[in-house]
C-alpha cells in the first residue's frame, strides 16, 4: 500500500473539469512533483487534499485511513502541513508567532489552563518555543524572530510559509510553487532545504512547481498534468521527453 | 534606549519584558489603590465607569480586535449580565454566585450569537449583531414578569459576605478594578497561549489557519463565549452601579461607545480598551459642559464684536437650540471615529507609541517609521 494515494479524484465546476479522474500515489520519503500548463489542475489537487475544496468524486488515502470526508482542521493533526502559492501568513503578527501557530496541531491545553497560565502551560509553551527554534535554525530565520510579517520582503515571507509549516512536524508536506518569485539564489537555497526536509527530517514532500531546474534537482518522480488529467509519471527525464507533455507545453 | 537580550525561552512568554514594565505598572497600581482618598467623590465615580467600560472593552477587543469578528451587540451582552443580576437579587442570591451566574448564562447566549456569526463576515456580521442587540432590546422591554419592562428594575445595594457595599464606596471601586485587572491578566494569558494565537490567526487568514489545524468555527464560538461572558460580569457591576436599570439604557448607542472605546483606543493592544475607555468616560461631562456653557461663551463673544444686547441674546438662544438637539451626541460620537479612523487608525495607544520612540530616538526619530504601507502582494482568499 502506498503512503499517499489519491484514486479517481474529480472536481468539476459546472462544466469545467479542473481535476478529473486523477489518481496517483506518494511513496515514504519521496519527493514528487506535479507540472502543467497553468490551470492544468495543480493547486486544485492540494486544495482537495487540505480540504478547501470538496472532491466531486474520488478518494484520497494517507497512511492507509481515507481521509476524503476529514474537516480542514483534521488534515494538518494527521500531520499533512502545506504552504500557499499566494502567501497566507498571519500579516499583522510576529515571526515568532506565526511558526506558533504551525504548532497548534501540538497544543493540548485547555482554556482554563491557558486563562490562568498553569505550570503546564508554560511548559507545553517552552516545548513549542523549543522546536520553533530548531526550525528557525534550519532554515536560518534567526534575524527575523521578531518582526512583523507586514514588514518583510516576499522572498523571506516565502520562507517564513515553509517554516511555519515545518513547526508543525509533518509527515507529509504539500509545497505549492516554493520558488515563485523567488530570485536564483532563494531558489538554490530552497532546492537545498527541500532536499534537506527529506533527508534530515524524514518528511515526505510533494510539490507543484514551474521552475524546472527545480525540479530536476530535488525531484524522485514527477507527474506531469493538463486539463485535469494525467499525462505522464516517471523521472523528470523521462517526463519532460514524453511526446504528450512536450506537446502540452510546445503545442502539437 | 533599552536593548533587551533575550537568554532564555522564558524571556518570550513573560508578561513584563524588562524591569521598568514592573516598575511603572507598581506606581500606576499602587496610584489607583490610594485614588479613592485622593479624588473627589465625582472623580471617583467616573473612575468606577472607566473600569466597567474597560473590562468591556477588553472583551470587545477579544472578538474584534484579536478575533477580527466585529459585533455591534455587547450592549445587548451588557443588558444579560445586569438583568440577571437584578432577578437573582430578587431571591436572595448572594453576589458571588449570581456574578458567576450572570457570567456564565451570557458567555452561553454569547456562543449561542457566535453560532449564526460563523457564516457571515464583515458588514453582515455586524448586521447580525445589531439584530441581536435590537432582539435583546425588545424582549427587555416586553418580558415584564421577569424584566419589568420599560419600568425597568431596581437593584439593591451590593452584599459582599455580609457586608453592605454602597456603590459610590471605595470597595465598590476596588471590586470593579480587581474585576478589571483579573480581566486584562487573564486575556493577557490567553494570548500568549494556543488559543490566543488561533485568535490571530483566524482575524489575519482563515484559510491558513484551517490548514494549520486550528477549527476556525469552534474557536470563534470560543471568542464570542469569553467575550460574551466577560461583559456579563461587567452587566452586573454596571447594574449596582446605577442601582436602577431599563431596557432603554441598553441602546444601539451604548454598543457604539463600546465601539469607540477600542477604536479610539487602538484595537492592536489592551492599552487601548482603558485608553478608550477614560476618553468615553471624560467625554460626557465634557460635552455637557459644552452644552451648558457654549451659548454664553459665543454670545459673550458676539458681544464684543459689537452686537447689540438684543443679536447676542438672540445667538445665545439659537446655539443652546442647536447644543440640545435630539441626537447630537451620537452625531459628534460619529464625527470622533471619522476622524480617529482616517487620521489615526492605531488609537490613542498607537499615539503614545509614537510619542515614546521619539523620545527614545531623540534627535533621530523618523516620521515615516508608522507611516502606512500599502501592500501590494495580495493573496487570494479561499473563503
Amino acid at each position: 500500500m502506498s503512503y499517499f494515494r489519491a484514486e479517481n479524484l474529480s472536481l468539476h465546476f459546472g462544466g469545467l473539469k479542473a481535476v478529473d479522474a486523477v489518481s496517483f500515489a506518494v511513496e515514504k520519503g519521496e519527493i514528487l512533483s506535479i507540472i502543467g500548463p497553468n490551470g492544468a489542475g495543480k493547486s486544485s489537487i492540494f486544495n482537495l487534499i487540505s480540504r478547501i475544496y470538496r472532491p466531486t468524486s474520488g478518494r484520497i488515502f494517507f497512511e492507509d485511513q481515507d481521509i476524503t470526508e476529514q474537516p480542514p482542521y483534521d488534515i494538518a493533526k494527521l500531520g499533512i502541513a502545506r504552504t500557499f502559492q499566494n502567501i497566507e501568513l498571519f500579516e499583522n503578527a510576529t515571526v515568532l508567532s506565526n511558526l506558533l501557530v504551525g504548532r497548534h496541531r501540538h497544543s493540548t491545553t485547555q482554556l482554563w489552563q491557558e486563562l490562568l497560565f498553569l505550570p503546564s502551560v508554560r511548559a507545553n509553551e517552552k516545548v513549542h518555543r523549543r522546536r520553533v527554534e530548531q526550525v528557525i535554525e534550519f532554515l536560518d530565520l534567526e534575524p527575523y524572530r521578531d518582526k512583523l510579517i507586514s514588514g518583510l520582503p516576499y522572498g523571506v515571507r516565502k520562507v517564513i510559509e515553509l517554516a511555519r509549516a515545518l513547526c508543525s512536524e509533518p509527515k507529509l508536506i504539500l509545497l505549492d510553487e516554493p520558488s515563485s518569485g523567488l530570485n536564483v539564489e532563494e531558489t538554490d537555497d530552497m532546492s537545498f532545504w527541500i532536499r534537506d526536509m527529506k533527508s534530515e527530517l524524514g518528511v515526505t514532500v510533494l510539490m507543484v512547481e514551474h521552475d524546472m531546474s527545480l525540479v530536476n534537482r530535488v525531484s524522485d518522480r514527477v507527474i506531469a498534468l493538463n486539463y485535469g488529467r494525467v499525462l505522464a509519471t516517471g523521472s523528470p527525464a523521462e517526463v519532460q521527453q514524453h511526446p504528450d507533455v512536450v506537446a502540452a507545453y510546445l503545442g502539437a | 534606549m533599552r536593548f533587551l537580550f533575550k537568554t532564555d525561552y522564558e524571556d518570550d512568554i513573560k508578561l513584563f519584558p524588562h524591569s521598568g514594565y514592573v516598575v511603572s505598572y507598581g506606581i500606576l497600581i499602587a496610584l489607583l489603590l490610594v485614588a479613592p482618598y485622593l479624588l473627589s467623590s465625582y472623580l471617583m465615580s467616573q473612575l468606577v465607569f472607566v473600569c466597567i467600560y474597560a473590562t468591556v472593552g477588553v472583551a470587545l477587543l477579544i472578538l474584534t480586535g484579536f478575533t477580527g469578528q466585529a459585533s455591534l451587540g455587547h450592549a445587548a451582552f451588557l443588558a444579560i449580565g445586569a438583568y440577571t443580576a437584578a432577578y437573582l437579587q430578587k431571591y436572595n442570591v448572594p453576589f458571588p454566585v449570581y456574578f458567576l451566574a450572570a457570567g456564565v448564562l451570557t458567555g452561553i447566549i454569547g456562543a449561542m450569537v457566535g453560532f449564526p456569526a460563523l457564516r457571515l463576515t464583515g458588514i453582515y456580521l455586524v448586521i447580525a449583531t445589531i439584530s441581536f442587540a435590537l432582539i435583546v432590546e425588545e424582549i427587555l422591554a416586553r418580558w415584564e414578569s421577569v424584566t419589568h419592562g420599560n419600568e425597568g428594575m431596581r437593584v439593591k445595594t451590593l452584599s459582599l459576605l455580609g457586608v453592605t457595599v454602597p456603590r459610590d464606596s471605595p470597595t465598590f471601586y476596588y471590586l470593579c478594578l480587581a474585576v478589571l485587572v483579573l480581566t486584562i491578566v487573564g486575556t493577557l494569558n490567553l494570548l500568549r497561549s494556543p488559543t490566543g494565537r488561533a485568535f490571530v490567526a483566524i482575524r489575519d487568514s482563515e484559510t491558513a489557519a484551517r490548514s494549520m489545524g486550528i477549527n476556525v468555527a469552534l474557536y470563534k464560538v470560543k471568542s464570542f463565549a469569553i467575550s460574551a461572558a466577560i461583559t456579563g460580569f461587567a452587566g452586573v457591576l454596571f447594574a449596582h452601579k446605577l442601582s436602577f436599570i431599563s431596557p432603554e439604557m441598553f441602546t444601539l448607542q451604548l454598543s457604539i461607545e463600546f465601539i469607540i472605546v477600542i477604536l479610539i483606543g487602538g484595537t492592536f493592544s489592551l492599552h487601548g480598551a482603558v485608553l478608550g475607555a477614560i476618553f468615553i468616560v471624560m467625554i460626557d461631562p465634557f460635552l455637557t459642559y459644552l452644552k451648558d456653557d457654549m451659548p454664553g461663551i459665543i454670545a459673550g463673544i458676539a458681544a464684543t464684536f459689537g452686537a447689540s444686547s438684543a443679536t447676542a441674546g438672540n445667538i445665545q438662544s439659537k446655539v443652546a437650540a442647536f447644543a440640545s438637539l435630539n441626537g447630537l451626541k451620537g452625531a459628534i460620537y460619529g464625527i470622533i471615529i471619522v476622524l480617529f479612523v482616517l487620521f489615526e487608525p492605531l488609537g490613542l495607544y498607537g499615539r503614545w507609541l509614537k510619542i515614546k520612540l521619539f523620545f527614545q530616538l531623540f534627535p533621530l526619530y523618523k516620521r515615516a517609521t508608522f507611516k502606512r504601507q500599502k501592500i501590494y502582494v495580495k493573496s487570494e482568499r479561499n473563503r
